[in-house]
């Protein structure tokens, strides 16, 4: 019993190694390419590489060995997936096919080939092509301490690699043309992603799986996309998100073995990171759903609040429902629609800001002046005391 | 290669920009035919012609952003490879996706990648020439907003302030005045004769002809070939304008043109 425990955790502590690391490198990785707009091709490239792996498996076999060696499998799957890539910029180059459209023939031909060509080993040789097939969706059963070292030393090495070259992969991204004239050799940057890409997969394929590598690919940056406005910030972000989900579900994984042991771990981990996007899509301050609801229901409240003001100035009465709530609330007026002396001072200052920028509008001289304001605040955020001194002596001679 | 033109004569060491011979082709139709263009230092040019005459493409062909299919170009008499450093490049403005994640710093950085390179971390320095470049298009408050918060005319600042921070000796932008407003205008053609006034040359595709007299002192005119090139006051005639635009301005219209110039 007590030997089995420690099993137990060793063989979990590896997985969560392995798929961890991973996950960082495929979160880096991803993010260029989502950057680039070219996320779909990461699909791709991880679904061309089914028939290279049956392929290894079959020379492997006919060569008079098991067929099992994870080497020979990774080759071969690595060799049809550049093949596949080799294919969609063929298409693409040469017939004026669109990206996508190119993305989807290639995918689909190539993943059709790699299923027939698993059916007939499966048909041939039965019971030696156990494994073969956890390929596809991934397995940590058969984890080995090998197995984890080599996922981890091609995930580092993936990291280094898209750590050197992240500052000009945000360029080209950015603006290809800029990145060109610059003299930087874009296409050579868009072979170093797709490298990338592909060792990911590679390495990944025990973990994860084939199928849905795409995911641990995709996922994290446009996770970390909802809380960053910067490129710089979604790189390292991309890496955590990733991380935790392939962490997380090595421990989800040894978790639910008892209830299912079979579970393949491409699906945990899937479902591990849609997990971080949705709870991000909702509470990520820069593009989550709340904080965008807030900062409406904000900029509302603040429309309102000036278009009350300017109307309680001008001696009109609040009709609005909403705005006679909002500016009784703050105390500009009572109860009974009367003004406030605080209503009263912010009303007359709101008037004052409202013939100050009907001067500035009307004088094409202060254009540049006048795109410093946002059109609705005090303007004592966007002008000095000074300027603004100045523009109410300009306006005293112009009345 | 295919050689469409020959030229044994060494292309002008004084010029910062010479072309010889440039072909470019999207497909099977030229949209540049043999090419010859020599920019005169420290001027500031502008190339014109209808749409779709190639005057993007040339800029973008002399500087290796699209291939050639024949044609030389040289940056201050030597090769491009070499004096890369020496220019700055604004691409149309409309080229990128506004919405990408970066502030406005981080853009006018991206104009300092030649000198930081791969790894090396951003120094004080470096934001400070970054901050100049952006004071000097009135953009120094922007710094830290979002650029998909910017006005048409603020991306162009910012493009502006890039190119800035290169601190090039030639600069080549494409369209700077297209969609920006009037403020942003002024702003930059200002910019871009201070530039010239520091003996950096500026050339600019350029659009609208009833600024050219006023903005620019040189003019290189293309319509898929070269209609004509050299000052302002030679080259920006009615003769060239009717051989460039063809019937879709009349003479009255060149006239008004020309004389728009003429204080």
């Amino acid at each position: 019993m007590g030997i089995m425990a420690f099993t137990l955790t060793y063989n979990v502590a590896l997985v969560m190694f392995g798929a961890g690391v991973l996950g960082v490198a495929a979160g880096v990785t991803g993010t260029f390419m989502f950057l680039r707009k070219r996320a779909l091709l990461s699909d791709a490239i991880s679904h061309a590489t089914l028939p290279g792996l049956c392929g290894g498996f079959m020379l492997m076999v006919a060569l008079g060995g098991t067929g099992r060696a994870l080497e020979g499998l990774l080759l071969g799957s690595a060799i049809s997936a550049a093949l596949g890539l080799l294919a969609v910029n063929f298409l693409k180059s040469r017939t004026r096919l669109s990206e996508d459209a190119a993305i989807g023939a290639v995918l689909s031909s190539f993943f059709g080939l790699g299923v027939v060509m698993l059916t007939l080993i499966q048909n041939m040789s039965a019971g030696r092509q156990a494994g073969l097939d956890q390929l596809l969706l991934g397995s940590t059963a058969a984890m080995l301490r090998e197995d984890a070292e080599m996922i981890a030393i091609g995930a580092a090495l993936v990291f280094m690699v898209g750590l050197v070259l992240h500052r000009a992969m945000t360029l080209t991204a950015f603006d290809e043309n800029f990145a060109r004239a610059l003299g930087l050799n874009v296409p050579l940057i868009d072979a170093a992603a797709m490298a990338l890409v592909l060792a990911v997969t590679v390495a990944g394929l025990k973990i994860v799986g084939l199928i849905l590598i795409v995911a641990l690919l995709i996922i994290p940056p446009v996770t970390a996309r909802l809380w960053s406005n910067r490129a710089a910030y979604i790189w390292p972000i991309a890496g955590a998100i990733g991380g935790a989900s392939g962490g997380a579900s090595g421990l989800i994984g040894a978790g639910l073995s008892s209830l299912a042991p079979d579970l393949p771990t491409g699906a945990i981990i899937v479902l591990v990171a849609a997990g971080f996007f949705l709870i991000s899509l909702l509470v990520a301050p820069a593009r989550g759903v709340l904080a965008s609801a807030m900062r409406h229901r904000k900029f509302q409240r603040r429309v309102h609040r000036r278009q009350g003001l300017l109307a309680l100035a001008q001696g009109y009465r609040i009709l609005e429902p909403y705005t006679r709530k909002l500016l009784q609330r703050e105390g500009y007026v009572r109860a009974d629609g009367v003004m406030t002396e605080r209503g009263q001072s912010a009303a007359t200052a709101a008037q004052r800001d409202e013939a100050r920028l009907a001067y500035l509008r009307s004088k094409p001289d202060y254009a540049e002046f006048l795109s410093r304001h946002d059109g609705l605040s005090d303007l004592s955020r966007a002008f000095t005391r000074d300027e603004l001194a100045h523009i109410d002596i300009r306006l005293e001679d112009a009345s | 290669m295919l050689r469409l033109h020959q030229n044994d004569q060494p292309l002008d060491p004084q010029s910062p920009l010479a072309i010889r011979g440039l072909s470019v082709s999207y497909g099977e139709k030229p949209a540049l035919f043999s090419v010859d263009l020599t920019v005169a230092p420290r001027s500031m040019t502008a190339i014109i012609g209808p749409n779709g005459a190639g005057k993007s493409t040339l800029l973008k062909a002399a500087l290796g952003v699209v291939p050639r299919l024949s044609g030389q170009v040289s940056i201050f008499g030597r090769a491009l490879a070499s004096e890369r450093h020496r220019i700055a490049y604004v691409p149309q403005r409309a080229s990128v996706d506004w919405d990408f994640p970066a502030n406005v710093r981080d853009v006018v950085l991206m104009g300092l990648y030649g000198k930081i390179g791969l790894l090396r971390r951003i120094r004080r320095d470096d934001q400070a020439i970054a901050e100049d470049a952006l004071a000097r298009v009135g953009m120094q408050d922007f710094a830290h907003r979002q650029i998909g918060q910017l006005s048409g005319g603020q991306q162009q600042r910012v493009f502006l302030a890039r190119s800035l921070a290169q601190n090039a000796d030639l600069y080549l932008l494409d369209e700077p005045f297209a969609g920006v407003d009037a403020a942003t205008e002024a702003a930059i053609i200002s910019v871009l004769k201070k530039l010239k006034d520091e003996g950096k040359t500026v050339v600019a595709v350029h659009h609208d002809l009833s600024t050219v007299t006023a903005y620019f002192d040189h003019v290189a005119m293309i319509n898929t070939r070269l209609i004509a090139e050299g000052p302002v006051a030679q080259a920006f005639t009615t003769a060239h304008l009717q051989e460039a635009y063809g019937g879709r301005l009349a003479t009255a219209q060149i006239d008004r043109l020309r004389e728009a110039g003429h204080y």
